[in-house]
């Protein structure tokens, strides 16, 4: 028998209006007849009634997990059970997408068949970290849903103490701004560390995010404990007879005010005859004036990679974006991903040995001083990594000539 | 346990290679693109060295979507888009056509089934956004809800390109801000701090890592009623609820404990200025389900003050650091309180050390 609707007379006032409404796909899977899948959603949609009633939550935590994983389902157990039986269990796994989000419909039509036999339906593309949302299964379920799910070639994503989830934006797939194979950067990390994400062990999350160019689609700087971002070292390519028709069709005045006054190191000027004048030592690879004429300019030849390190949200000491940990990385040969993926690796143990209970890899980076992290990683200082140096007198300078010294071998090392 | 009676183990791919997944014009092209150009809001032309070009049309979806929904979508993936499409990381839907031709008709089919296209350029494109009641364990409100009644009312800010620049907007359901930083942040701000069931704190709690999970160190262990439990110094506590998740019996939520506060100013991408953190602006409105209107009157009194007075490419937070916050609180009828003067670590970075003053 089809389990009879709950009222939901405020659910049902996000219903109307323009934009995709969730409640009404909540409703179509709650009306598809008598299946396992509607009666929980028709109670679902009872509890999420009554909390937008009494304007609070009514899940809790528990422990769900998959046999040979110990991560990656985030188990929610009703509160208010017994006015909702058939929702008490509600549990999401987070299953990780095709690096880049791509899908052919043939793999989206078999997680929507293997959700409806398993889980509620309902799926949410994407959650913050990057991960597939399978919402809504009862315990017995997530074993038998994320054998379906693994056999189709999908796997667990991460939750608790354990590598996350990764992003990475659209990038070499599709987008001229792209300044290193983000695909390739993406799956040999993660997957080279998966052992961190499936069998949680660290102190807390650790999350990389990949961005094509310093536009930084998938907000890399403020969310990732590492993040990988495109740039380059030599002059960036113009096209000065596209500079001359972009001048041409949006005017002298316009060029000026959206382009030449709008370069944050003023490293831009226009000639007499309409070309860009570019002072590339000055340019600090912001991306304004290409993302204003991605015809006439691009990004140089010499590509390679930013790391910067410890973005993170609020708790527990604030929000914090990354700061940079290395420069300039080459990423090209095959030798040039493996020092990458040995840096990754060295960042990893170092969290797992040195950070505090619940303390992200930024906290520790604050606590401990950016030089004693740059010093047990082995990692040279590079004035690229501060916006000014100190102002504080409040130092020890008594081995200045040791450590200048160190700075003038490094510096005669990498120019060579 | 026989071998019968074993789990399956499972298969560890770890993040699925892309390629079978991925469109074939984007794979033959693969970093190989040379320009981009917008035909119009919505459609994004790119154009590659080899000269192949491809045309993808950006439809907002509600992220979380029945299994009817995704079926919709790949109906008109196999239409038009050779049965291929990918997501944005604000969860609209990208379909790519080999042709110009295939635009129109899919921008259609998108519309008669009730998905609106754009999202891209100087438009505000799909609200980031977090769990909330239908998920979380520590929600304050439900993200989904505030999108849905906010994303409705800036259609129109979706389907065209109207803005000074791109607005990335985001929710997050508490404090602790999963949804990110925004050019416009709604974000839940608790104005009460926890009530503490004592009968279940003991058997419940590891109370030193609940005391260790204070940011201001406002939680010590006390006996309350002969039990082992744990007190919060109420004039210290400010109402984060960072000790609600390792400690249920801390309740932070209840009907009377959750406002909407916004933050502007918070930008992602490096682009001409550096990558900045979303600032207060308004609190305290009230968590006004299901159509949260108080918020939508703020945020596009923001947003409308910002189209009107911004010039070209200049982020919101980039439009205030020009005219200057007097004149942004002027403009937009806001208070500019005491609490809205940093108090945590660093703050005095955020105080003006000049003579530099908007009048």
């Amino acid at each position: 028998m089809t389990k009879k609707a709950h009222d939901t007379p405020l659910l049902d006032e996000l219903k109307s209006g323009p934009w995709p409404s969730f409640v009404e796909g909540l409703e179509r899977l709650a009306n598809d007849g008598d299946t396992p899948h509607a009666r929980m959603m028709t109670d679902l949609l009872g509890q999420l009634e009554h909390s937008y009633e009494e304007r609070r939550g009514f899940w809790k935590g528990g422990t769900v997990s998959v046999f040979g994983y110990g991560g990656g389902v985030i188990p929610r157990f009703s509160e208010v059970a017994e006015d909702y039986p058939e929702s008490s269990e509600f549990h999401t796994l987070r299953i990780i997408p095709p690096a880049g989000l791509h899908y052919s419909t043939k793999l989206l039509r078999d997680m929507c068949d293997i959700w409806e036999e398993h889980g509620s339906g309902l799926i949410a593309l994407h959650g913050q970290s990057g991960d597939i949302m399978f919402q809504g299964c009862t315990s017995d379920n997530v074993q038998p849903a994320f054998d379906a799910l693994n056999k189709i070639g999908l796997d667990m994503g991460g939750a608790g103490p354990a590598l996350r989830t990764s992003m990475n934006c659209v990038g070499h797939a599709r987008c001229e701004q792209s300044c290193y194979d983000e695909v390739r950067t993406h799956r040999m990390i993660i997957n080279g560390l998966l052992d961190e994400m499936h069998r949680p062990a660290l102190p807390y999350k650790f999350k990389f995010k990949f961005s094509g160019c310093p536009n930084d689609c998938v907000n890399a700087i403020h969310r990732a404990d590492m993040a990988v971002i495109g740039t380059w070292r030599d002059d960036m390519q113009v096209d000065q007879e596209k500079v001359k028709e972009h001048v041409a069709k949006a005017g002298r005045k316009q060029m000026i005010d959206t382009v030449i006054a709008m370069c944050p190191t003023r490293a831009l000027s226009l000639n007499d005859d309409d070309t860009l004048d570019i002072d590339n030592k000055s340019c600090v690879r912001c991306m304004h004036c290409i993302n204003v004429m991605p015809k006439a300019l691009s990004p140089g030849k010499d590509r390679g990679v930013t790391i910067l390190m410890g973005g993170k949200r609020s708790l527990k000491i604030g929000d914090q974006m990354g700061t940079v940990i290395h420069p300039f990385l080459k990423l090209e040969t095959d030798e040039d991903y493996e020092k990458l993926f040995e840096f990754t690796e060295e960042c990893i143990d170092f969290f797992a040995e040195n950070a505090l209970e619940h303390e992200r890899i930024g906290e520790t980076i604050d606590r401990i001083g950016l030089a004693n992290f740059l010093d047990a990683l082995d990692v040279p200082v590079d004035p690229n990594m501060v916006n000014h140096p100190r102002t504080s007198s409040y130092v020890r300078t008594d081995d200045w000539d040791v450590e200048a010294a160190k700075w003038f071998e490094h510096k005669q090392a990498t120019t060579k | 346990m026989n071998n019968a009676e074993m789990p399956r183990r499972p298969d560890e791919h770890g993040v699925p290679d892309p390629f079978p997944y991925m469109h074939p014009t984007l794979k033959a092209n693969y970093g190989n693109w040379a320009w981009h150009d917008r035909p119009r809001p919505g459609v994004l032309h790119h154009m590659s060295h080899s000269g192949e070009e491809i045309w993808t049309v950006r439809a907002g979806t509600q992220r979380q979507m029945d299994v009817g929904t995704i079926r919709k979508l790949c109906e008109l993936a196999d239409k038009f888009a050779d049965g291929f499409m990918r997501f944005t990381t604000r969860s609209n839907a990208e379909f790519m056509c080999t042709s110009a031709d295939k635009t129109g008709p899919l921008i259609e089919g998108l519309n008669d089934a009730g998905f609106p296209v754009g999202g891209t350029g100087n438009s505000v494109s799909m609200i980031s956004h977090t769990q909330g009641w239908l998920h979380c364990d520590i929600p304050g409100t439900d993200a989904s809800g505030v999108v849905k009644s906010l994303m409705d009312e800036l259609h129109h800010e979706f389907t065209h390109e109207e803005m000074p620049n791109r607005v990335r907007m985001t929710t997050s359901c508490c404090q602790i801000n999963c949804g990110g930083q925004g050019d416009i942040a709604i974000n839940v701000q608790y104005v009460k701090p926890p009530r503490i069931n004592h009968d279940l704190v003991a058997n419940v709690c590891e109370r030193p890592a609940v005391v260790a999970r204070c940011p201001v160190a406002a939680i010590r262990p006390a006996m309350v009623n002969g039990k082992p439990s744990l007190e919060v110094d109420e004039k210290k506590c400010i109402c984060c609820g960072a000790c609600y998740p390792p400690c249920p019996p801390m309740q932070i939520n209840g009907p009377d404990s959750t406002r909407l506060a916004i933050w502007v100013g918070g930008k992602h991408s490096n682009a001409r200025s550096k990558p900045t953190f979303h600032k207060l602006v308004a609190a305290n409105l009230p968590n006004n389900a299901p159509r949260w209107p108080e918020v939508a009157d703020i945020v596009k009194r923001i947003l409308y003050a910002y189209k009107e007075d911004g010039q070209a490419w200049e982020r919101l937070g980039e439009w205030i650091e020009r005219i200057g916050w007097s004149r942004f609180f002027e403009m937009t009828d806001l208070a500019f309180t005491k609490h809205q003067i940093d108090d945590w670590r660093g703050a005095r970075k955020s105080l003006n050390a000049s003579a530099h003053l908007h009048f």
